[in-house]
């Protein structure tokens, strides 16, 4: 008997550590002869330390995380790289029902459209302002998160400031529904089922959501310890195809209710499998009755969503420059540009055969309409992924997309 | 020698575990210490108390919370919350493995904080030791009334004294080479399927 490979792996209670979580428990990892042994963690500071101090090898990890590693913003200096993605979108904005109404007294209706409900919130924070009143607290998961940096991005689209015309404050992800519901925050960006949750407990509605800010947009990852990968390699490849055929089987309809019940289990959500659904059918509840369907609302396997793109590191690197939390030089950029590894998980998925796109990196918000692209093995199909304010991200032009997103 | 005291903060939910800290901090000549259980307000409670160090236990939830926090409260130095020594894996090791997790102001040495770790350290172990003991003398207890439960199983179904019926539990202990509470929870889980409400 005995695993070829044993791997220990962290991750958060969320949904989108069910393509890791279902790798461990339904047996795509030991197919790969890996033995993966899952820990569930209780933040993400301690997901990132205990990578950096070898507890771990990998784990679930916002995206922007690894390059906050890299770029030295931690308190522990140690090299993660990406070398799979965990799925694309599945966040969403939600606000408490008292913020909603005067969302709506603003124009904001239950569509989930981010420039109407951005304009109304716009208009209601003014009007605050001018009432003397405080600002608005809105919260999300670290500040070195794919929330932070859209919440950020959707408001200052909107023409708000988030550094100076909102408060942004840190608050876990199982904690937002209650910390909600007390009026510690007034409104909250974090992934699913921490949204659909407040909406079932009557005490937030869904205001916009992550694949209408940015659609097919990058969210957890893969971290790996960059020095465990090296001495590793096999068993980092082993991993990604296990990671593969888990993404495949959670993204297929069929397995839904058998993947909501895995992990509606306390050891990994130890929530309802219902309250799960919508993330896994993007039909969502926003509150007050109204509902949306929203197509790609998160995606653990389609449309690519697995591949490391170099753009979604580099967008994350133009974000944290936007927002000052690293400053914009040769050297930071090149570190950007080598934390995601696209080289390794096309060396791991070559022998499988399936499709892999022959960049690394795409122009982001170009793609209109689904396209086929040129790929290795097999078709692959790409997009639609416009940002909702019609910019586009050419990872080769840096320097002018950084320009043109000073504060508004 | 400590020459000017730092002021440290201690987070930990846990009462106890807070409390074994904070006297072993003091004992160690650390004046200023505070120890907060709950994290609500706490903002203004690290703008009050200015620390230099905060002490957390790994699985406070908030840690994520608290660090952002403790950067933003010294914004204006624009410090760096550090771990320990960026050199020191194996102290910052056996702080992880001891469940602690220090904060440090960056441009405080690192010789005048490590004591600070290491004594959280060892008290968080000694706390751990001690729940390890009361646990260990509960789970004791535990089986010492199930061999009395499986002793008076015995005594009644087949008519031995209390003696006989721990010296057959010990014999058949020995002879499946399990322990005595082992054979115990066996007899009291089969009597409770078999029989009409077998009790003592």
């Amino acid at each position: 008997m005995g695993a070829e490979h044993q791997i220990t792996a962290g991750f958060m209670p969320l949904f989108d550590s069910a393509v890791l979580v279902a790798a461990g428990e339904l047996g795509f990892a030991a197919r790969e002869g890996i033995d993966l042994i899952l820990h569930r963690e209780t933040s993400w500071a301690n997901i990132r330390d205990r990578i950096a101090i070898g507890h771990f090898d990998l784990a679930h990890m916002l995206g922007p995380m690894p390059l906050a590693c890299n770029l030295g913003l931690t308190p522990l200096a140690s090299e993660t790289i990406v070398p799979f993605s965990l799925g694309l979108g599945g966040n969403c904005v939600t606000v408490s029902n008292a913020v909603w109404e005067s969302m709506a007294a603003h124009g904001a209706v239950s569509d989930l459209d981010p420039a109407r409900a951005g304009a109304a919130l716009g208009a209601f924070i003014r009007e605050r302002a001018a009432a003397g009143r405080e600002p608005l607290r809105f919260a999300v998961v670290h500040p070195h998160s794919g929330h932070n940096y859209e919440l950020r991005y959707w408001l200052a689209a909107c023409g708000v400031d988030p550094d100076l015309e909102i408060e942004i404050v840190i608050v876990p992800p199982p904690f937002m529904t209650d910390a909600l519901a007390a009026g510690r925050i007034d409104g909250y960006c974090v992934g699913e089922p921490w949204n659909s949750a407040a909406v079932a407990a009557g005490t937030g509605h869904i205001v916009t959501v992550k694949a209408l800010l940015w659609r097919n947009s990058p969210e957890k990852v893969i971290g790996a310890r960059k020095a465990w990968a090296q001495e590793q390699p096999d068993a980092l490849a082993a991993l990604l195809r296990a990671l593969h055929h888990s993404a495949r089987w959670c993204q297929d309809a069929a397995n839904r209710g058998e993947l909501a019940a895995l992990m509606a289990q306390p050891g990994f959500l130890g929530q309802k499998a219902a309250i799960e659904m919508p993330i896994l059918t993007g039909h969502l509840q926003l509150g007050g009755g109204a509902q949306r369907t929203v197509e790609d609302f998160f995606l653990p396997f389609g449309k690519a969503a697995n591949f490391p793109w170099k753009s979604h590191s580099l967008w994350f690197y133009t974000q944290m420059v936007r927002w000052g939390h690293v400053a914009h030089t040769p050297e930071n950029l090149a570190i950007a540009r080598d934390c995601y590894r696209p080289d390794l998980y096309r060396s791991a998925l070559k022998p499988l055969g399936v499709a892999l796109p022959g960049a690394n990196a795409k122009v982001e918000g170009a793609l209109k309409v689904a396209t086929p692209v040129g790929s290795a093995g097999a078709s692959l199909v790409l997009g639609p992924d416009g940002f909702f304010d019609g910019q586009i991200f050419d990872p080769d032009e840096i320097d002018a997309y950084i320009a043109s997103q000073s504060h508004p | 020698m400590i020459r000017t005291s730092l002021a440290v903060l201690v987070i930990d939910e846990n009462r106890i575990r807070a409390s074994i800290i904070e006297a072993g901090l003091r004992e160690a000549g650390h004046e200023r210490v505070t120890v907060v259980h709950d994290v609500s307000g706490i903002a203004r409670r690290i703008a009050e108390i200015e620390p230099d160090v905060i002490v957390i236990d790994l699985e406070n939830p908030n840690r994520d919370m608290l660090e952002n926090m403790f950067q933003l409260s010294r914004a204006v130095k624009r410090p760096i919350a550090m771990f320990v020594d960026r050199s020191d894996q194996a102290s910052i090791e056996a702080a992880v493995d001891a469940g602690v997790s220090a904060y440090v102001v960056d441009g405080l040495r690192q010789e005048r904080v490590k004591p600070i770790l290491d004594m959280a350290v060892s008290r968080f172990n000694a706390f751990s030791r001690m729940a390890r003991e009361l646990e260990e003398a509960r789970s004791e207890l535990e089986s010492r009334k199930v061999i009395d439960r499986a002793k008076g199983i015995l005594m009644k179904s087949r008519g031995l004294t209390e003696e006989a019926a721990y010296t057959l539990l010990r014999k058949t202990a020995m002879n499946q080479n399990r322990k005595i509470s082992d054979i115990a929870q066996s007899l009291v889980t089969a009597a409770g399927l078999l029989g009409p409400a077998e009790d003592e």
